[in-house]
């Protein structure tokens, strides 16, 4: 079966509609929404509502750390993603913020795990920024294959049955065969907000039975996006940042 | 780990398992057979068993995502994998003959069958280059020879893809190979220089023509060191006829810094293939290595050479192409020759390790017999490549980047074709006539070259002239 997973669309429509429909093209035939439906971008209600309507046929969503601050005061962010935040939580009607709410930190699927930040201690929020961030949360879970997002910027990590690790900054559109044997933690480039220097849009295709994983990028009307934040009245810097892939 | 279930007769995945025709270190060979599949196969399985060598494990893991990548006559063709979970195997081509591991007793092979041997390697290792691999275990017993005469290149298990995680990246704490030919940047642990294979291949090809290898046998980590600084002996030290053109080419693939070896690996072959045309410097004139005191210099400035910046192995190779420019030596051509040269000094500016071959076809009679002598009694090709050299003066090329060539053939268009096929030619530069008779009446060479050739081509054409009256009889072609 082949798999569409995206991480971090941060309510931009216009690159989570692209996404959607190069997966579909691909023959995606289930979806993963790893978290961050919202925060940053215009558009977090047809984000999510995409995204219950996705739920609804058998995708799978975690919840991200902006999900959980829809709900919440405690969450403590920088200036601009606070800002965000607030407009986002007026936006979304009682359905949406009571989806954001429930979804669950971790799901567990075969020998695959799918987790906003990271396995280890997922209500954490922590970053996966180096190979000992990696170790710690692939030594946490027996899964083959952790699927993660959070940072914005693709990544793959593997652990031999020794511990050594691997680290890796994977091609576009190149098949990595995720082989058994070792442990694998794909880290997913952003579908709304990309901070890896290429301002397309993320997302990873995997097909469980060849085990291979394909980081793909989609080229989107960034634009159009940019002009809704500002149109908005949302930190300026939000919409700048999308053309930059910073 | 699963009991091995790989014994004669067995079946898995639908090979039928036959002999036992190799059991190494690392991995077993047996030769196999599939209902679809009508060539002569081997399964390799990997020695995974309590005790043995957790390398085997990681090298076996790297080849089985390096192998089915490959494509091409320099490489083993792979029909299938299993994986750890089940029995690890791959399946690849039987390749019949042996490796050149046989030719130890003969060495030192003459000078020529070496050129042609290792010439034949470096082809092989430009295209595997090509396909973002670094073999790093290039060795006598990783070299095979097809039938039809390419060199394959075997084993896989210690290389790194450009494109595929790095498994071996951590592993070791030393690096992991066959310490007489591996580069010393491998020391410092950089595996992602695809000019470490061009030193593994100098050292094939110093103790293929010397019968000695320049940096010993030693395996011991401190032995292996010393290559970090000490430079081997000239091979004209040890075979007073070696010659310099060869000893040339030999301590440039051995040079200690990676930037100091020939870019690419079909740079390599192309100077192999020219003997005539490499340009010799002072390495070619040594007898002696460098003084002590040079070589304490360099042992204690290391620093000088710690690893640097992340290097693409694309990217390397696209920035050093082998480029050709075909020129016409005749009168009258000024003005189209002017333009080419502008066209490809823009073209070199971009590319510092690009390298040139200026060639000019000297058109055979396909009736009368040619004479070498012109009416003034001057050697025509001798005289073409004075030529071609002075064409070539104001781009002030490095002269290890520049080389001439005259090709003698009755059609020019198929002898530029040849060319660039036989030497790996990245991009080649033309001149199109305009409106001339020659062209009119013998077709265009710059179109069919254009048509033809299997890398880029650029059409040059002289700086745009007024524009010709409705009458004036243009040829559209």
């Amino acid at each position: 079966m082949l798999l569409a997973v995206f991480s971090d669309i941060h309510g931009n429509r216009q690159a989570f509609e692209a996404c959607l429909k190069v997966a579909r093209a691909k023959g995606a035939e289930q979806f993963v929404l790893l978290g961050d439906f919202v925060g940053y971008g215009a558009d977090p209600e047809w984000v999510v509502d995409t995204a219950m309507k996705l739920v609804e046929e058998g995708a799978i969503a975690v919840r991200g750390n902006h999900d959980e601050a829809v709900g919440t005061t405690t969450e403590t962010m920088n200036a601009e993603a606070q800002i965000a935040i607030e407009w986002t939580r007026g936006r979304l009607d009682v359905a949406q913020r009571r989806f954001l709410a429930e979804l669950p930190m971790a799901v567990h699927e075969q020998e695959r795990l799918y987790v906003h930040s990271e396995a280890s201690q997922p209500a954490r929020w922590t970053y996966i920024r180096s190979t000992a961030d990696a170790a710690k949360s692939l030594i946490s879970t027996p899964s083959h294959v952790t699927f993660c997002g959070h940072v914005h910027r693709p990544a793959l990590y593997s652990m031999s049955v020794t511990a050594k690790m691997t680290s890796f900054v994977p091609k576009t559109d190149v098949p990595v065969q995720l082989l058994r044997g070792r442990q694998w933690l794909a880290v997913l480039g952003s579908v709304g907000q990309p901070r890896d220097g290429d301002p397309s849009a993320a997302f990873v295709l995997f097909d469980t039975i060849s085990c291979q994983i394909t980081y793909c990028r989609v080229p989107y009307d960034i634009a159009s996006a940019a002009n809704k934040i500002r149109e908005n009245g949302l930190p300026p810097w939000l919409a700048d940042r999308l053309s930059q892939g910073r | 780990m699963p009991k091995p279930l790989v014994t004669s007769g067995a079946v898995i995945d639908g090979y039928t398992i036959g002999e036992c025709v190799h059991a190494g270190g690392m991995a077993t060979l047996w030769a196999v057979t599939h209902p679809d599949i009508d060539k002569p196969l081997l399964m390799k399985v990997p020695r995974v068993s309590e005790g043995e060598d957790p390398a085997a494990i990681v090298s076996f893991e790297m080849e089985m995502m390096i192998l089915p990548r490959l494509a091409g006559p320099h490489v083993p063709a792979c029909f299938g994998t299993g994986d750890f979970a089940h029995q690890a195997y791959a399946v690849i081509e039987r390749i019949p003959g042996t490796t050149l591991y046989k030719r130890l007793p003969d060495l030192p092979l003459p000078y020529e069958e070496a050129r042609v041997l290792v010439s034949k390697i470096a082809a092989a290792l430009a295209d595997l280059h090509r396909q973002n691999v670094i073999h790093h275990d290039i060795k006598p017993s990783s070299i095979m020879f097809r039938d039809s005469g390419e060199a394959v290149l075997i084993d896989y298990g210690l290389s790194h893809h450009d494109h595929l995680p790095d498994l071996l990246q951590e592993e070791f704490r030393l690096p992991y190979g066959t310490a007489p030919y591996m580069a010393p940047e491998r020391l410092l642990g950089v595996r992602d220089d695809p000019r470490s294979d061009l030193f593994s291949l100098g050292v094939l090809l110093y103790f293929f023509t010397t019968g000695e290898r320049p940096f010993g046998e030693g395996e011991t980590l401190r032995a292996m060191r010393r290559r970090l600084w000490r430079d081997p002996h000239p091979p004209r030290g040890l075979r007073a006829d070696y010659p310099p053109w060869l000893q040339e080419v030999v301590l440039r693939c051995l040079e200690i810094e990676p930037v100091r070896r020939y870019p690419t690996a079909s740079q390599l072959a192309f100077d192999l293939a020219h003997p005539d045309q490499v340009r010799l410097t002072a390495r070619s004139e040594r007898m002696k290595r460098d003084a002590w005191s040079v070589a304490w210099r360099r042992r204690f400035n290391q620093d000088a050479m710690r690893p640097r910046a992340r290097s693409d192995v694309a990217e390397q190779i696209a920035s050093s192409p082998i480029l050709a420019v075909a020129l016409d030596t005749v009168e009258g051509e000024a003005e189209l020759n002017e333009a080419l040269r502008v066209t490809t000094e823009r073209i070199l500016a971009t590319l510092p390790s690009a390298r040139l071959a200026c060639v000019n076809v000297l058109k055979l009679n396909r009736i009368a017999i040619d004479k070498t002598l012109d009416e003034q009694g001057s050697n025509k090709h001798i005289d073409r490549l004075v030529a071609l050299r002075h064409w070539a003066t104001p781009l002030k090329l490095d002269e290890g980047r520049l080389s001439v060539h005259v090709l003698e053939a009755v059609d020019p268009a198929t002898a530029l074709l040849e060319f660039a096929e036989m030497n790996s030619v990245d991009h080649v530069i033309i001149g199109a006539r305009q409106n001339s008779f020659r062209r009119t009446w013998l077709g265009s060479v710059s179109s069919k070259v254009a048509a033809e050739a299997t890398c880029s081509v650029t059409v040059v054409r002289p700086p745009r002239m007024a524009p010709a009256k409705p009458d004036a009889g243009v040829v559209w072609g």
